[in-house]
């Protein structure tokens, strides 16, 4: 008995070391690119030889980052609000309806998920590029749906069919009209499910760099692209001045990502049990 | 809508108005995905010259085109097993609810924000050869002489398991909460041990889970394009089908090969898939939330 309780707590121990290596050299990796963003000088000593804040002014102007985020925040307002358009009421109909060729179009609705991005979003670059809605916002928006609209339909129906179907049930026998049923029952209760993926589709798109990649022009840039063509197109930068936008972004992302945690409890994102009590 | 649920249902013979709302979402999937996805098959079989096949052709006797299937599974496979390997036994341990779980899993999924730059930045800095991690083990006398972890193979495995590593872990945790706990509390008073309510009750219930965790995750690995270029040698080790791809269409404007490329990558991605989720097919299929509602 004893020797399987030591076994346990050196598995523990083994679990806890593994997590703090990789936070702690994570942690260290951000702290590294955060000091370089206000580096004045850094040679390879434990620090810099003094502290600026001019980087994050280079950067904004040299990457026309008001630009930039612009348009980031117009692609990612219109993915999300376009797929809750389109996906919410497809996953209402998958999780209550059963239908010839439903597994079908479960499938078509998994597809995009399950190749990755520049496998489709080649040709449909070339098909863009021929109906000239490539380099377009519009074009970029189109794009970066493909991906949102399947992760929303697939997020959003277990959502749904926890929904009790007696509940819309009583509103019918009470006489509510399709319309009311939909705005009165429905909505408030599918409000925190839609909520928690139209974050999630939020932070994935604000780092979705392919579908953009492939399909932006110079004025329908995201800032994840800005941030790759920063680092890797011609022309001398200071790499401080790309550090600082890296940490631009990520404190970007990071905001979002934490308003969503408050509203999505990460260990419900694919399955859902009823909440027992606690047991230690 | 639910009133007319039993014709619905039972007779199939009357249309059900509900089917409608899956149009929309199906129109956009035909005419954004699947469309310009045959669009792109038919355009590989039209190459700039030659007969039909032969950007299949040059892709397979061209060496630094066929390898890249190679080198791209050599990233995406080894990044894919550590990702999921090590999320397991750690999701497993955070998978009873406490404040600690709460801070434990915002903390491990952080690194989602950093983004590629971030990540290949840091990486040049940190783990480059006068980064922090390099000083210190010279200042310990660990180790002599720069540390070689960046611009080759290992750099991109490393950038992949950063960022991969948090997106294995939301999901295998929520496979794993998602199982009732009920039942190996069941089995601990029937007098299993913590690791025989593992090996016989978890894990069973979560192959499905971590097949499907396994998949996406590979997804993301195998597509691995910008940080092969930032942290890797994107002509030599690091050489990823993306980079062939991008290199077809846009730095030769042949989209003909670049579409080829394209389909061969999915085909690969695929294959791999169908593989992982087929072998979960031997193992239990069922529910595992107990009993609903």
């Amino acid at each position: 008995m004893d020797s399987h309780r030591l076994v346990a707590k050196l598995w523990k121990s083994l679990i806890a070391l593994v997590m703090a290596f990789f936070l702690i050299n994570v942690g260290l990796m951000i702290a590294a690119v955060a000091t370089s963003s206000v580096a004045q000088r850094w040679l390879g000593t434990w620090l810099p030889a003094g502290y600026t804040f001019n980087w994050y002014l280079a950067a904004w102007k040299e990457f026309q980052l008001g630009g930039v985020l612009l348009v980031t925040v117009q692609v990612v307002a219109a993915v999300v609000f376009l797929s809750i358009l389109i996906g919410v009421p497809a996953a209402y109909a998958l999780a209550r309806r059963d239908f010839p060729g439903k597994r079908l179009l479960m499938g078509l609705f998994l597809l995009p998920l399950m190749v990755p991005p520049i496998t489709y979003g080649i040709p449909l670059a070339t098909v863009m590029y021929q109906a000239h809605i490539a380099g377009t916002i519009f074009g970029v928006i189109l794009s970066n749906m493909i991906p949102a609209v399947p992760f929303m339909i697939l997020v959003m129906t277990p959502f749904i069919e926890q929904i009790d179907v007696n509940l819309e049930s009583a509103a019918r026998v009470f006489g509510a009209s399709t319309f009311k049923l939909f705005w009165h029952v429905l909505l408030p209760l599918l409000a925190p499910g839609i909520l928690a993926a139209s974050l999630l589709v939020l932070v994935r798109t604000i780092g979705m760099f392919e579908l953009t990649f492939l399909t932006a022009g110079p004025d329908s840039q995201t800032l994840v692209v800005a941030l790759y063509y920063a680092v890797f197109a011609a022309g001398v930068r200071a790499p401080q001045s790309v550090d600082a936008m890296a940490i631009i972004y990520m404190t970007i992302t990071l905001v979002w990502l934490l308003i969503a945690l408050q509203f999505v409890n990460p260990t419900q994102l694919v399955s859902r049990v009823k909440e027992h009590p606690q047991t230690a | 809508m639910i009133a007319d649920r039993g014709a619905s249902v039972g007779l199939g013979s009357s249309f059900d108005r509900s089917l409608l709302l899956l149009v929309p979402a199906t129109l956009f999937m035909v005419v954004l995905f699947v469309y310009p996805f045959i669009y792109g098959l038919q355009l590989s079989f039209r190459p700039m010259e030659g007969n039909w096949l032969a950007n299949y052709t040059k892709f397979f006797t061209t060496d630094n085109l066929w390898s890249t299937i190679g080198t791209t599974l050599k990233l995406a496979v080894p990044a894919t097993v550590i990702n999921i390997g090590v999320a397991l036994p750690i999701a497993y341990q955070m998978r009873l609810k406490s404040r600690y779980q709460k801070w434990v899993t915002t903390l491990l999924v952080i690194p989602l924000t950093l983004g590629t730059v971030l990540i290949a930045q840091g990486m040049l800095g940190y783990f480059g050869p006068r980064g922090w991690l390099s000083q210190t083990l010279q200042f310990l006398h660990l180790y002599e002489g720069p540390i070689r972890l960046t611009h080759n193979y290992w750099g991109v495995l490393i950038s992949l398991v950063i960022s991969g590593f948090p997106f294995a872990f939301l999901l295998t945790l929520s496979y794993i909460t998602g199982i009732d706990p009920t039942l190996p509390r069941a089995a601990a008073t029937l007098g299993a041990s913590p690791w025989n309510q593992f090996r016989y009750i978890y894990l069973p219930l979560l192959v499905p889970g971590l097949a499907m965790a396994f998949a996406l995750s590979f997804v993301q690995a195998f597509s691995v394009f910008p940080s092969a270029v930032l942290l890797g040698s994107p002509a030599g080790a690091t050489r990823v089908i993306s980079i062939a791809a991008y290199e077809a269409a846009f730095e030769q404007y042949d989209y003909s090969m670049a579409s080829a490329v394209a389909m061969i990558m999915g085909f690969v991605q695929l294959l791999v898939v169908a593989a992982i989720l087929g072998a979960r097919g031997m193992f239990y299929r069922g529910p595992v939330t107990g009993g609903k509602g």
